[in-house]
């Protein structure tokens, strides 16, 4: 097995900007209806989990979607890859407006666009051979490729390295990060051009997911396939993705190139995540401290967002404008071309630390007080 | 952010040995399969005050350790060696009624989950309250109060009303925080934290491990914090014991086990996590290979098949001899520490940007 | 909560109707010529004419069904006489008011249930319980063990022994009858123990398996080891935390069951030679008498949807997840 590997990180996006735009998301929508009332239960409300977003995923290109749970980013997901039918809003696929396509038109995009998901263990089917799961989709969509499917599945399997000669053996008989290289085998089946990886390392161990997220690295840049890798874990998409979009209760609050978002941030919420990242510091010297930020409460319920600039309950610079406009997704002065930010009171482009440590959880301030003086 | 000290006002250790002494600890499950391994000859040590973090991947046997502390693990198919002492007193050997005595008292626990963690049938409030009550014989008006009071210290705001709610009107924040209020409601003098922050978003997740560095001050506990994230350690942590397989291979404070890491696996867990400051046109190198099965782990060295540099100990010592894991600083690997030393400096550290 | 228990019964009127209106088309309006039925074996012309009109089949069918249904809320009159809410018309064989029939067997079948009952839930629940709490000891070896032979035995099988034992073997105790509560609660209880005893050896030996499997299943549960962690004692935890969670499933099985005997203990009652609910609907079958075998059901039908409503209402009680939600 070629658990070894070594890869260099993907390279900078080169000069000439990203390829073409693969895949474009314009307002998409998707709420779920709330039941309930009496005597006759009817839709009381929605849960507004995507909410309008604009996200491009150009060709080639590694574009990463990271947020807190209930921001929406696997909902988004699952939309792409139409799994679930967006409420409003449009996804363009190459142009072609796939937002409600029935599963005729569709055809011939689902094997374009593939899905990768969390949890190794529940997304392989246990009855199923390897190469059986491996060789399913080619048998749906109805290809040959040349020198036998089976032939194909064991040049995957070389790929993602495991043992081709594992063709015949069960899921349970491989460890969690073999059987996520299994499910990255099936999504490569059919030469996709997108592939949505939901979560694809968050249920592995520490050594393991760098295993895999090499993996995804090298298939990325060797294949030319794009990702769009949505993760929790802002050092795994950082490392992994050329652009990254910052989502917050259903909005997405903040794009840019790498660089813009992890060291020039300006949405408030972008500088709270990035500042709540436990992080190992090798050296003490190392770009001063980072500023310290600690956030009240948790993320508010996506039934009844607040008004305005979703993330206002809880930032420390809201002020009236932000409960009555919602601020709109653009570049503001100072941001590098394609970094947008939806922010009526940016923050400054650094995570150094600040003068003052902002606390807005209640129990850490009353607990800090009597040190501060 | 500082790493904790020791606070001023917590005694001095009792004595030449911890405040929490694991000896040679030895746990093993019988299954159907054979004998798992799950901890075997564990020793470490907990100071009044300090934290001491131990961290490992999924099966290295940290979680077993700890519930085995507090005398929670299956009494019919597990088999215990050694001996864990605390504030003076042999725990394996204890009665049940003793660790009674002690536990949720003078060592508490908080556990990963707190969603299934408490009980949905009571509550907050009166989850809070019961070791109160069992371990002072406050009454039951006393001892709502007192959970009332430790709710509102952990940040629950409307203290009074919310303690009322059952843990599923909590969000998961919230949740955790109940656990800590409930596990620090009797000032316990041990508190062990079973990854406590890995089911919460990371900003929650910054929240209570300040919460919890900052009760520290306040009560004066010993914590073991037990996780599998190096950065959350570093966060949180005095000294550090990173766990594989079962044992324990590397011991030291956290800026030795962090900064100047000396064994093989620990390099590895460096190597392979990618961090915000990581320079990225370095790769993330992975330890190739899986975790051990522990009904049958390796020979010498439990790490050596995964081990990249047993070629540079002579002869085949990895695959016979186990290496030992001294008592302070120390790490179990045969490399001599000239070797420990140049490899990280000259071929790890770099890589690491 | 309340609003929980209007939607839900609400729901069961709307079932109950449901069943009425299928048993009525199947039964009467359907093709089981339900006027030769009534008639008999022996049957001229004239006399099927008769029984037409008086059973109204010359009517529309949708007056029939009116009448069918608003005879069960509000009573109806046949020529004969009048059929007193609820009514679910007369017999064929004996002449006599269906519902009248059931009440009068009503009492015997849930004298039995009740009792039975009883005797399965201390028992079954108390020794599984006890095997749970010593788990892989001689108690728990002992109750499993004796659980799973008495599991595999049946009422037609332990009935006739316990006859041959008690009555006619040692002369221990008479025959089993039936002796109202309210006139003799003393000789309700012989008249009734054998066959209450056999049906609860049975149900107890399942009830048992249940609660230990269900409080093995909740002592592994991470919440009952914070309990633990806590330093309360291990009987507080089986009984607090432990002993609340198991409670559900033992509820639905408990529903489950206790609406089929009320609908019936057929085997147990023919065993026995005892008049309950169970022989009617034997009876109903055996004669065709289609009344009081649709009677007999909806009877039935009945009980399971108020079971049902009950069941829903513990599960409430036990569990605020489900009251709060």
């Amino acid at each position: 097995m070629k658990e070894d590997l070594v890869l260099p990180a993907p390279r900078e996006s080169a000069a000439g900007g990203p390829g073409e735009p693969l895949l474009v998301a314009e307002g998409l929508t998707k709420h779920f209806p709330v039941k309930g009332g009496f005597p006759i239960r009817r839709t009381v409300g929605h849960v507004q989990a995507v909410d309008g977003i604009d996200l491009t995923v150009h060709s080639g290109e590694s574009f990463g979607l990271v947020g807190e749970s209930g921001c929406g980013k696997s909902t988004t997901g699952r939309l792409i890859t139409r799994l679930l039918e967006p409420t409003g809003g449009k996804i363009l696929y190459k142009g072609q407006d796939i937002t409600h396509a029935k599963r005729k038109g569709l055809a011939p995009i689902r094997s374009e666009i593939q899905m990768i998901f969390q949890d190794p263990y529940s997304s392989l089917n246990p009855r199923q051979t390897v190469g059986k799961i491996i060789s399913g989709p080619m048998e749906i969509n109805g290809i040959d490729p040349a020198g036998g499917r089976e032939k194909r599945v064991r040049e995957l399997l070389e790929i993602v390295g495991l043992n081709p000669e594992h063709y015949n053996r069960f899921p349970h008989e491989f460890s969690g990060g073999q059987r996520q290289r299994i499910g990255v085998a099936r999504a490569l089946a059919l030469e996709p051009k997108l592939i949505v990886a939901d979560e694809p390392v968050s249920a592995l161990d520490v050594s393991i997911q760098a295993q895999v997220v090499n993996l995804l690295q090298k298939v990325q840049k060797e294949l030319g396939i794009a990702f769009l890798f949505i993760a929790h874990d802002l050092a795994v998409v950082r490392h992994f993705s050329q652009r990254v979009a910052v989502m917050y209760l259903g909005k997405v609050i903040e794009v840019g190139d790498r660089d813009s978002i992890y060291t020039r941030p300006r949405h408030p919420y972008t500088h709270a995540l990035l500042s709540a990242v436990p992080e190992v510091t090798l050296t003490d010297e190392e770009g001063g401290t980072r500023e310290r930020i600690r956030l009240a409460g948790d993320v508010p319920s996506p039934i009844n967002p607040p008004s305005g600039c979703r993330f206002r309950t809880r930032c420390w610079k809201a002020q009236d404008k932000c409960a009555s406009e919602v601020p709109p997704l653009v570049r503001i002065d100072g941001n590098r071309d394609g970094h947008l930010t939806a922010c009526h009171f940016p923050e400054e482009p650094t995570i150094e630390a600040r003068g003052q440590d902002v606390v807005l959880d209640p129990a850490l301030a009353a607990l800090e007080k009597p040190d501060k003086d | 952010m500082t790493t904790l000290t020791k606070t001023e006002d917590t005694p001095p250790p009792t004595g030449p040995e911890g405040f929490l002494s694991v000896r040679d600890l030895s746990v093993r499950f019988a299954t159907e399969d054979g004998v798992v391994k799950a901890v075997d000859g564990l020793s470490f040590d907990v100071e009044r005050g300090r934290t001491l973090g131990i961290v490992g991947e999924s099966g290295s046997g940290k979680s077993v350790t700890n519930l085995t502390i507090l005398g929670l693990h299956n009494p019919h198919s597990t088999t215990i060696d050694g001996e864990i002492v605390f504030d003076g007193k042999e725990l394996i050997t204890a009665t049940e009624r003793e660790l009674e005595q002690l536990r949720g008292n003078r060592i508490a626990m908080i556990f990963q989950d707190p969603l299934t963690a408490m009980s949905p049938y009571y509550t907050v409030g009166r989850q809070i309250a019961e070791p109160f009550r069992k371990h002072t014989g406050a009454s039951k008006q006393e001892a709502w109060n007192r959970a009332v009071e430790m709710l509102g210290k952990v940040g629950i705001p409307n203290p009074a009303q919310r303690a009322k709610d059952y843990p599923h009107q909590f969000s998961g924040g919230m949740r955790q925080r109940a656990m800590i209020a409930m596990a620090l409601v009797c000032d316990p003098d041990l508190l062990i934290a079973d990854e406590p922050t890995t089911a919460l978003d990371v900003t929650v997740q910054a929240q209570i491990l300040d919460l919890l560095k900052d009760l520290q001050q306040e009560f004066g506990s010993a914590i073991v914090f037990i996780t599998h994230d190096l950065g959350v350690i570093a966060d949180v942590a005095d000294d550090i014991m990173v766990m594989y397989a079962g044992s324990a291979v590397e011991r030291g404070s956290t800026d030795q086990v962090l900064r100047a890491p000396r064994h093989p696996y620990t390099w590895g867990l460096l190597n392979s996590m990618p961090r915000l400051d990581s320079d990225l046109s370095a790769a993330l190198a992975p330890i190739p290979g899986t975790p051990p099965s522990l009904l049958n782990p390796p020979s010498g060295c439990r790490f050596h098949p995964r081990c990249t540099f047993q070629d540079r100990v002579g002869g085949n010592r990895c695959v016979t001899e186990r290496p030992l894991l001294g008592a302070d600083r120390s790490s179990a690997c045969h490399l001599t520490t000239e070797q420990k030393r140049s490899i990280f400096i000259e071929e790890i550290r770099p890589r690491l940007g | 909560m309340l609003q929980f228990i209007i939607r839900r019964t609400v729901g069961a009127a709307v079932t109950l109707f449901l069943i009425g209106a299928a048993t009525f088309f199947l039964f009467v309006a359907g093709p089981s010529d339900y006027a030769s039925l009534a008639c008999g074996k022996d049957c001229s012309a004239a006399r099927l004419e008769e029984i037409r009109e008086v059973l109204g089949l010359n009517q529309p069918v949708a007056q029939q069904f009116w009448d069918f249904m608003s005879g069960i809320v509000m009573g109806r009159d046949f020529p004969t006489g009048h059929c007193s809410a609820p009514c679910l018309g007369q017999s064929f064989y004996s002449g006599d008011l269906v519902w009248d029939t059931i009440m009068d067997r009503f009492p015997l079948t849930v004298s039995l249930t009740i009792g039975a009952a009883l005797v399965f839930l201390i028992v079954g629940l108390g020794t599984g319980m006890l095997a749970a709490f010593r788990r892989g000891s001689h108690v728990d070896k002992v109750a499993t063990g004796a659980s799973m032979v008495l599991s595999s035995f049946q009422i037609y099988f332990l009935g006739p022994i316990a006859l041959m034992v008690l009555v006619y073997g040692t002369g221990l105790m008479e025959d089993p009858k039936y002796v109202p509560f309210t006139e003799d609660p003393f000789g309700w209880l012989i008249g009734l123990s054998i066959p209450m005893v056999v049906m609860a050896t049975i149900f107890t030996a399942q009830y048992t398996r249940m609660a230990r499997s269900s409080l093995i299943e909740q002592l592994a549960e991470d919440h009952v080891r914070t309990a633990r962690a806590k330093g309360m004692s291990q009987k507080y935890v089986f009984f607090r935390y432990a002993w609340r969670g198991s409670l559900i499933p033992i509820v639905t099985i408990l529903g489950i069951d206790l609406s089929s005997l009320l609908g019936g203990a057929v085997v147990t009652e023919l065993t026995f030679s005892l008049q309950g609910i169970g022989r009617l609907a034997v009876d109903g079958a055996v004669n065709k008498d289609l009344p009081l075998t649709m009677g007999v059901m909806l009877v039935g039908a009945f009980m399971i949807l108020v079971l049902n409503i009950l069941v829903d209402i513990a599960y409430a009680w036990i569990d605020p997840r489900v009251r709060l939600s």
